[in-house]
């Protein structure tokens, strides 16, 4: 059945054409039974070759057609179905169908319905040509692809300036990332001739360690852009303008954590470059823990879901770069569930609340909308990392890795990311639905829980978040997601990392463990005496360490720092250039513009008088000669024979003598 | 007793054998159900293309050599069921408006096909006369074909007459180059010419002066052209564009075999002559066209002066010109009936739409058709990304390369001459304020017709490359 894995993408792709072409005059309101209808079609699909890969666990190559084929360069639309994928496929076709579902309700009455189902399901498509496509070029157009739908879907509400200007940051930044992103294709071509996966991968000896490590910074830098890790983060909390179900879609749980599955496809190539691992660890284990101090302060409920999301994924890469792919892969995995439930609990409850995002002006919310709350309880206790929900698995998972390479620092750096992402987690959580309500009065009336398609979705999320990380990862570190991700890390050198895993102690191993637990509860009984037992102490806390609390809340001021370093360099550069050409350019511009008139008056006379002569002659000669051949044609079948008779008479003269 | 081989000819047989079934089951079929003899015809055509499309790669010779059924033969032959099949499909409704519905039409639209599908294969002088005249007596019949008006009465006895006195030419010709050898195979006569080195005798130049003329007739070539306005004005449209795609091809079909088989030898001592008609046929089909109002008598110049480019193919007389000739042909073949369907659609019970100015504002009323039309315009100038302009390449390509620089640059200069008649058209339709809102003359056969051309013209303009695989392989035995 893997051999039918192209109709996964080709589902949404119909739909978004039927969306795009029909969807403003016949479909409006409707456009979503043509969405989630490819969307299921998709994941159905998804489900046959993931159950296939499942039994069977190889890599199949699907060749579909000759996509260019030139000289020295030919590219293969083809598919590479192994273990990875199937597990990215069922990711983005689960999750993306429950948010599709979610958005009937969200979504709902928005003039642009029927644009965005048409945009959903374009992103949907892209993004499984990202995960499935055989070769670097195609994952580059699944990667430009998802860009472009992030762009379109951040920008939705176009009328608002703060969603129009953030679709556009996000663009430019991510551009920087592609830069570096199609620098390392070029590289690679350059190296091997070819970018199939299976050749490049198979045929490593062709590069040494510094080559590797060109390409595969290269490939990162691409990486930081669409996962936004340090210094590219800045488009992702921005990007939080757009609609709640993109957030959780695209910017949550499929297309930001591309950039690590990106690594993980070439991982090999990374294994061969210890030097790019350094970097990935450190900018990933940097990330984490700086995203989530700016979330420790933050008072937008998808701000700090969106700092958050940079500190995870920041995780993933410090995962990689430690070398333990899988478990990278695993939590990107559980995070897809339980940041995408969070996002999609934060919709709903900003849904109830009439569009209120300020976490401020919530507060009491656990009774009025308990569908809701229970839900994103679970969430928070999923991604704080308390057993025996899906985010302690990943995460602790993670930290043994760590730990185990021998890498300390960067072993409590996330420890104590760990620490931080339970408590301003449960800061939200208590601020949002539990205290005393600081809902506004007018708003207060109108507080109502989300319709079934809105809380479906998230109780199915709910679902998969509690249990899905026992699921596949238990027992840690040889749980069956390991050996079903085994044939695709690891063949190069990646052993070094991965096998040291195993020289731990069990007792170490447990302890390492309690460790993680430890910090989870802290951080839940941190935020329990902060915001429930003693709701005065932060504010006297802020006071005391006011320039602290200052750079957190203003997001150690990155924003402004690249606006005064970079942006306003180049849009004073540019107003230089502007200027230089008003004055300059378009001085010898026009300098010569009258100079050229004085001569065309001159060249004017003699076109008149002499050019337009010559021509008209010709055309007049044309017509006189045509209008005479014309009266050659009388219409007398007489005539016609003689002229016959007469060429072949001169002809035969002409030719003979 | 010579080995007969029946397959060689498998597709014309079941051809003929049908369309003697239709004219016979003919009286039985009520007048008002007349257009299921087109739909009976289309489908004889594809059960003779099925056959045909087995033969592929095969190269037989049968009957005593007086057949040859190569890959040359079988693109041609595939053209023209391709050809016939669209006129019979423009012609469904077109000839119940003009009340020529008669059963017959169709008959002798598959007898000419077939006559043009012996024309490719013929290797023998006598038999491409015959096939020849096949073709001829059922164009003749189908000229005139409109009784009861005067002006196709008139074209199809013009037709006939010059085509009669023509027939003569091809003869005598015939006549001399067996004097001249005592064969009429192709491949004995070309053996005997260089043999006994006649390749340059003033008798074999009057054998192909003849021969030059009796096919310059068919593919009107200056000055044997002068036929082809009247008959293609006065014939019904439906025949016209018949009879400018499939009889002109099929002619040139068969002259191209003749000068590259039988008289390849005798290169020299005809290149010129084909050079000097090129020139003329091109040059005065192209001027004569500008100051038409006619849009058939418009088409009739403008295929003259596309026979003119066709020639360019062989004088050069390498594959690759030969290659060039074949890709043309079908790229002319396809134009040109997209252009004479505009006429077809215009044909309304009140206007016979063969003036320009029938053309009025057609992009307002019909935006789709007028759009086809611009395809087809700019196929007929051959600007990218069209066939016209892949047949063109790769004629003056073919031209350039055989060193042939002014012919090469004859042909471009009057490409352009071209565009302003056709954009004449074009511009009338876009810019003139509509005149006539009767309805057009659609049909559901005509708009599957009117997609394939249009789709055709555009798709060999985009991926021409397997046109251009099947072409140089059905000349790779040649030369």
């Amino acid at each position: 059945m893997v051999e039918y894995a192209w109709l996964v993408p080709v589902f949404p792709a119909i739909g978004a054409l039927i969306n795009g072409l029909f969807g403003k005059k016949y479909l409006r309101d409707q456009s979503h039974i043509i969405a989630v209808t490819a969307v299921m079609a998709s994941l159905f699909i998804s489900i046959i070759v993931f159950a296939d890969i499942a039994l069977n666990p190889i890599a199949h190559e699907i060749k579909l057609f000759e996509w260019i084929v030139s000289d020295n360069f030919s590219a293969y639309v083809g598919l590479l179905i192994d273990p990875l994928t199937a597990i990215m496929i069922m990711v983005v076709t689960g999750v993306g169908l429950l948010i599709h579902i979610y958005s009937i309700g969200y979504m709902h009455g928005d003039e642009g319905y029927y644009r965005f189902f048409t945009y959903l399901n374009l992103f949907m498509f892209f993004m499984l040509i990202l995960v499935m496509g055989g070769n670097y070029l195609l994952m580059f157009v699944g990667w430009e692809g998802v860009g472009l739908c992030s762009y379109l879907l951040i920008g939705f509400w176009y009328q608002k300036k703060s969603a129009s200007d953030a679709g556009r940051k996000a663009f430019i930044v991510n551009r920087i990332g592609d830069a570096g992103f199609i620098l390392g294709i070029f590289l690679i071509f350059g190296s091997f001739g070819t970018l199939d996966y299976s050749f490049v991968f198979a045929n490593t000896h062709l590069i040494n360690t510094k080559i590797a490590t060109i390409i595969t910074l290269c490939l990162f830098i691409g990486a930081m852009g669409k996962s936004a890790q340090i210094p590219l983060y800045v488009w992702l909390p921005d990007a939080m303008e757009g609609p709640t179900p993109v957030s959780a879609l695209i910017h949550a749980a499929t297309m930001v954590t591309a950039g690590v599955y990106m690594v993980v496809r070439s991982n090999i190539l990374f294994s061969m470059a210890p030097f790019s691992l350094e970097v990935v660890a450190v900018v990933g284990a940097i990330t984490a823990i700086f995203a989530a101090s700016i979330g420790l302060v933050q008072t937008d409920i998808k701000k700090v879901l969106a700092y958050s999301t940079v500190s995870q994924l920041g995780y993933m890469f410090l995962a990689c770069g430690v070398g333990a792919y899988v478990s990278g892969v695993f939590h990107l995995f559980t995070h897809a569930f339980f940041k995408g439930l969070l996002f999609l609990g934060a919709g709903s409850v900003i849904h109830a609340l009439s569009g209120e995002q300020d976490i401020r002006k919530m507060g009491a919310l656990a009774r009025k909308i308990p569908a809701t709350y229970k839900t994103f309880l679970i969430g928070t206790i999923a991604i704080a990392g308390i057993p025996p929900l899906a985010g302690f698995w990943s995460k602790d998972e993670i930290l043994t890795s760590a730990f185990a390479g021998g890498h300390y620092l960067i072993w409590a750096i996330g420890l104590a990311t760990a620490l931080m992402t339970s408590f301003y987690m449960f800061r939200l959580l208590f601020l949002t639905f539990y205290g005393s309500s600081r809902v506004d009065h007018e708003v207060e009336h109108h507080i109502h829980e989300s319709p079934h398609n809105m809380t479906v979705p998230l109780m199915i999320l709910a679902g998969f978040s509690l249990l899905i990380g026992m699921v596949v990862g238990f027992p840690p570190e040889s749980g069956w997601i390991h050996r079903f991700l085994s044939s695709v890390v690891g063949s190069a050198g990646g052993e070094v990392h991965e096998g040291a895993g195993h020289h731990l102690s069990l007792g170490l191993e447990l302890g390492l463990m309690a460790l993680s637990i430890g910090v989870a509860l802290s951080g839940l009984a941190l935020a329990y005496s902060f915001y429930i037992k003693n709701p005065e102490l932060p504010k006297r806390l802020a006071a005391r360490v006011q320039g602290l609390h200052q750079a957190l809340y203003n997001k150690y001021w990155v924003d402004e720092i690249y606006s005064v370093v970079i942006v306003q360099p180049i849009l004073m550069i540019s107003q230089f250039l502007w200027t230089f050409d008003q004055w300059v350019v378009d001085g010898l511009v026009n300098a010569s513009g009258w100079i050229t008139i004085l001569e065309s008056k001159i060249s004017e006379m003699f076109d008149i008088y002499v050019v337009d002569g010559t021509v008209n002659g010709v055309s007049d000669t044309l017509d006189f000669g045509a209008r005479g051949l014309r009266r050659l044609q009388t219409g007398a079948i007489q005539n016609y024979m003689l002229a016959m008779g007469l060429g072949i008479a001169i002809l035969t003269v002409i030719f003979i003598f | 007793m010579p080995s007969v081989t029946l397959t060689a000819i498998l597709p014309e047989i079941i051809l003929t054998a049908l369309a003697c079934i239709f004219l016979v089951a003919e009286p039985f079929v009520p007048k008002e159900k007349k257009e299921w003899m087109g739909y009976f015809s289309i489908g004889a055509l594809i059960c003779s293309g099925l056959s045909l499309f087995t033969l592929w790669g095969r190269n037989i010779t049968t009957f005593s050599g007086m057949i040859t059924l190569d890959n040359y033969a079988i693109f041609f032959k595939g053209l023209f069921l391709v050809v016939s099949m669209l006129a019979i499909l423009i012609s469904v409704r077109y000839i119940k408006i003009e009340e020529i519905n008669f059963g017959e039409y169709y008959g002798l639209i598959l007898f000419a096909t077939v006559g043009m599908m012996f024309m490719s294969s013929a290797a023998d002088l006598l038999t491409i006369y015959i096939s020849l005249e096949l073709m001829s007596f059922s164009f003749y019949i189908l000229t005139a074909f409109m009784k009861r008006d005067m002006r196709s009465r008139e074209a199809g006895i013009k037709y006939f007459l010059t085509g009669a006195f023509t027939s003569g030419l091809i003869l005598y010709g015939i006549a001399f180059l067996y004097g001249l050898t005592g064969a009429t195979d192709l491949g004995s006569i070309s053996a005997y010419l260089s043999q006994h080195n006649l390749n340059s005798s003033p008798m074999l130049f009057v054998a192909i002066v003849l021969l030059v003329a009796g096919f310059g007739f068919k593919i009107a070539v200056v000055p044997f052209h002068m036929w082809a306005p009247d008959v293609y004005e006065g014939a019904p449209t439906t025949v016209t564009a018949f009879l400018s795609a499939g009889s002109k091809i099929a002619a040139f079909s068969a002259m191209l075999r003749i000068f590259m088989v039988g008289l390849g030898s005798s290169y020299d001592s005809w290149w010129q002559l084909l050079w000097l008609l090129s020139v003329l046929t091109m040059t005065l089909g192209n001027i004569t066209a500008l100051v038409q109002t006619n849009f058939k008598r418009l088409m009739a110049y403008s295929s003259i002066a596309h026979a003119g480019y066709i020639l360019l193919g062989f004088i050069v007389a390498s594959r690759i010109g030969m290659a060039a000739v074949l890709i043309y042909s079908v790229a002319y073949a396809v134009m040109t009936l997209g252009a004479f369907t505009m006429v077809i659609l215009l044909c309304r019970q009140n206007s016979r739409g063969d003036q320009i100015s029938d053309f009025k504002g057609l992009a307002r009323t019909h935006p789709a058709v007028a759009g086809s039309f611009v395809i087809f315009a700019l196929s007929l100038v051959g600007i990218p990304p069209t066939a016209g302009f892949i047949g063109k390449l790769f004629l003056f390509n073919a031209a350039i390369q055989g060193s042939f620089y002014w012919l090469a640059i004859i042909g471009i200069l009057n490409s352009t001459v071209s565009l302003y008649y056709y954009f004449k058209v074009v511009m009338v339709m876009y810019v003139q304020e509509p005149q006539d809102v009767a309805p057009l003359s659609f049909s559901p056969t005509l708009t599957v017709a009117l997609c394939v051309m249009s789709f055709m013209t555009l798709f060999l303009g985009l991926y021409p490359e397997p046109l251009i695989r099947a072409a140089v392989q059905s000349v790779q035995f040649f030369l």
